[in-house]
């Protein structure tokens, strides 16, 4: 756990970039912060490995004083991810990976080994460990750059908007990557970002920040959307922030029933059963059958979509399983809004 | 003018001027180790201090200054100052080459430090790295072409510069020149010249193509 | 080593022409170097395979000792201040050479596209757009080819000519360090005022790049 208790920041040229911050990140979990450009985000992340030293209060992580600590040695404990990887251009990228065990003085041997099995982890080959950073892509670097934090298997990771610099398909990629490498790892995860759906995508819990460092509200992804606490974080949550919880909730919970027949619309299957398409009289259209893990979001989207109001459910293997009206999805979007709004 | 350069070839092919101890080849030996003792001395000086000035980012005033300043500097009066001042030895000679080359090498490895990206500094420290690491492992490295060039410059420099050495009565090629313009030996004087500047080429095109074989791996 | 101070009052009138000869002499050579240097500079700038060539052969002039270059003009110009003007020029070439295309270089891409897109001609664009915005690195050309033309001068002084460095030739046969002292602290100096007052021009050329007051 890494705990904030009346930390404050003042730069020498005065401003202050964090003002007044108490917090609380929980073992195992994701905390994003998040905040426009100068609202004190990455001077939070950095106080914590102590790139940057605090003006007053105390930060603790795993219960010690990090100003208490030799900063180099604390360093090596904590993994750090940065826009742009900041790779070392002049080492390969195994050898970038293998940094940390080096500095803490396990063999060169051991390291590379630890390097290779992390370069897959991370989903790269074991022969783009030999190359250069600069001649891998911008997603494959900032892979290289988990990679490199993860080295010395450090139970805490800080992320500064490490997918900022890559285009929006790679960065969906890099973090689903992320949610399932927690999913195995269990870090405790600080991540900075100013994208408020990346926040919500991959935060347990995520922290908004105003301009002059000051914490608006701390809260988990639903009860932030359910409930901003001020007109502010709610500006920054957007006008489609109520769709964005639906983001938040699966399809599980939401009752199907068999295909109806006889409608304008018929769902065609091929042999397996898997869905096909929807077909009328006279034309067929594309079908997007939906699995228990799907959002509500998606579903609300793909019963818009769909000609016949229905949206097509499978199980894992693609197999159809029943179909589920426009009204029922309806339903439970509204009862989703109305239980975050009462939990929270 | 075709006579003159007929001459001069002659001179150059002729085995007799290139032996003995005025012969080319131990005039070209002597102008090679004043030229190389010279900048090996200005990069000891000049080398821990641009590093120093490019890690700690305190002194970049100097640093930026002091190119201007080398380049002001004028060497022939330098080496007059320094014989009158300290009488008949090679130490005007050294100061003087030595004077101009710490510039070039000082500028050239600060601006070589101070290019290594901000972010890979960053993460150096980040990753737990301590200062003399992030010094060694990570900004030496990379500002390491661009030392190399303040290193070729200032050779080059000193180099077409060894010359005066025979101003105050010592060895080298400038020697042909000197005594060439003293005898009205036009022949001597462009052979010693030629000479300089061909060495000049050569060691400048053999040092960037090393540069360019040991840095085959780096990006433009 | 002392001063001689009362050497350096007898001969105020010949260090004024000295110095006046020595300056004439780097001017000179940098307004020449100047003026070859631009159109060269835009051809290589314009014209990709003539860059490496234009880039590689000043390159080389530059790695010939000024001395040689001096020397190797006398069967031509002989002992005149020509040779010294044709020697020094010949250095500042490369310097200015260099500093000019990296300025033309550096102008944006997109605002010689809207100069273009505007219905803006070549030429036009090179006057107007271009050469304003490389100013700046083309002046830091220009200082370091005066500031190092300044300091050259005094080599001149092996074939006779040279400006203030004949006073080192003068100290060292009489074994007097006055002169020698003299010139080189006058020769600094020149740099030092050349160089402040091409920044001063270049802040009347450049108001853009002052910051708000």
């Amino acid at each position: 756990m890494i705990q904030f208790d009346a930390v404050h920041k003042r730069f020498p040229n005065g401003t202050t970039a964090v003002h007044d911050l108490s917090l609380e990140m929980p073992e195992g979990g994701v905390t994003v912060l998040v905040g426009s450009s100068g609202c004190g985000k990455t001077t939070t992340l950095r106080m914590i490995n102590r790139m940057v030293e605090p003006t007053s209060g105390t930060i603790r992580v795993g219960g010690k004083d990090v100003t208490r600590q030799d900063a180099a040695e604390l360093r090596r404990s904590i993994g750090y991810v940065i826009q742009q990887s900041g790779l070392f251009p002049h080492r390969t990228v195994l050898d970038n990976i293998a940094t940390v065990p080096l500095l803490l003085g396990h063999g060169r041997r051991r390291a590379r080994a630890r390097a290779a099995e992390l370069l897959e982890t991370v989903g790269l080959t074991a022969e783009a460990g030999k190359r250069y950073p600069h001649q891998l892509s911008g997603g494959q670097q900032q892979r290289v750059g988990v990679a490199r934090a993860l080295a010395a298997d450090p139970p805490v990771l800080l992320m500064d908007e490490p997918f900022g610099a890559v285009d929006p398909v790679v960065r969906t990629q890099l973090q689903d990557e992320l949610l399932r490498l927690q999913k195995e790892l269990s870090k405790t995860i600080v991540f900075v970002t100013h994208d408020i759906d990346e926040a919500v995508r991959l935060g347990d819990q995520i922290a908004i920040f105003r301009t002059g460092g000051h914490l608006v509200q701390c809260a988990t992804p639903a009860e932030l959307l359910a409930r901003p606490a001020d007109d502010f974080v709610a500006d920054f949550l957007g006008a489609e922030r109520g769709l964005k919880l639906l983001s938040l909730k699966t399809l599980a919970a939401v009752p199907q029933g068999p295909a109806p027949e006889g409608g304008a619309w018929t769902l065609v299957l091929d042999e397996a059963d898997k869905p096909l398409h929807w077909a009328s009289k006279d034309t067929e259209l594309p079908v997007r059958p939906l699995k228990d893990t799907d959002s509500l979001l998606s579903a609300l989207n793909e019963s818009v979509a769909s000609p016949a109001g229905l949206v097509a459910r499978v199980d894992a293997d693609g197999v159809l399983t029943g179909v589920t009206s426009r009204d029922d999805i309806h339903e439970h979007a509204g009862q989703a809004h109305t239980e975050a709004r009462v939990a929270a | 003018m075709f006579e003159l350069f007929k001459n001069l070839g002659k001179w150059l092919t002729n085995g007799a001027s290139w032996a003995g101890s005025d012969g080319i080849a131990h005039r070209l030996a002597e102008h090679l180790q004043y030229s190389l003792l010279a900048t090996l001395i200005a990069a000891a000086i000049g080398l821990p201090l641009g590093l120093l000035i490019g890690h700690t980012g305190k002194g970049a005033f100097v640093a930026i200054n002091l190119a201007s300043f080398g380049r002001a500097l004028p060497t022939v009066g330098l080496v007059v100052l320094v014989f009158l001042a300290g009488g008949l030895s090679m130490l005007p000679v050294y100061v003087a080459l030595v004077a101009l080359a710490v510039p070039a090498i000082v500028t050239n490895t600060y601006a070589g430090m101070t290019a290594v990206d901000p972010d890979v500094k960053d993460a150096a420290r980040g990753q737990g790295m301590r200062g003399h690491q992030v010094l060694f492992q990570v900004e030496l490295p990379l500002a390491l072409p661009l030392i190399m060039t303040g290193l070729r410059l200032a050779l080059i420099q000193v180099v077409a510069t060894a010359t005066i050495a025979a101003y105050v009565s010592f060895g080298g090629l400038g020697r042909y020149v000197f005594d060439g313009l003293a005898q009205r030996d036009l022949v001597q004087v462009l052979g010693g010249a030629v000479l300089v500047a061909v060495v000049a080429v050569v060691l400048d095109l053999a040092l960037s193509a090393l540069q360019r074989f040991l840095f085959r791996h780096r990006t433009a | 080593m002392t001063i001689d101070w009362s050497w350096i009052g007898d001969h105020t009138d010949d260090l004024t022409s000295l110095t006046l000869s020595h300056l004439q002499a780097a001017m000179t050579a940098v307004f020449f170097g100047v003026l070859i240097s631009l159109p060269l500079a835009v051809i290589a700038h314009r014209v990709r395979p003539l860059r490496g060539f234009l880039l590689g052969f000043s390159n080389i002039l530059f790695t010939i000792p000024s001395i040689a270059i001096f020397v190797l003009l006398l069967p031509i110009s002989g002992l005149t201040r020509t040779t010294t003007v044709i020697g020094l020029t010949v250095y500042t070439l490369v310097v200015l050479l260099r500093n000019t295309v990296e300025g033309l270089d550096s102008v944006p891409a997109k605002t010689k596209e809207a100069a273009k897109a505007m219905g803006t001609r070549p030429l036009r664009t090179l006057l107007t757009v271009e050469f304003p915005l490389a100013l700046p690195v083309i002046m830091a050309g220009v200082r370091i080819a005066t500031v190092m033309s300044i300091s050259l001068v005094s080599v001149a002084t092996y074939i006779g000519d040279g400006g203030l460095g004949q006073l080192f030739t003068d100290g060292f046969q009489r074994n007097f360090p006055t002169p020698v002292i003299v010139g080189v602290v006058l020769t600094i100096l020149l740099a030092v005022v050349a160089d402040a007052l091409l920044v001063a021009v270049q802040y009347v050329l450049t108001p853009w790049r002052r910051r708000r007051a």
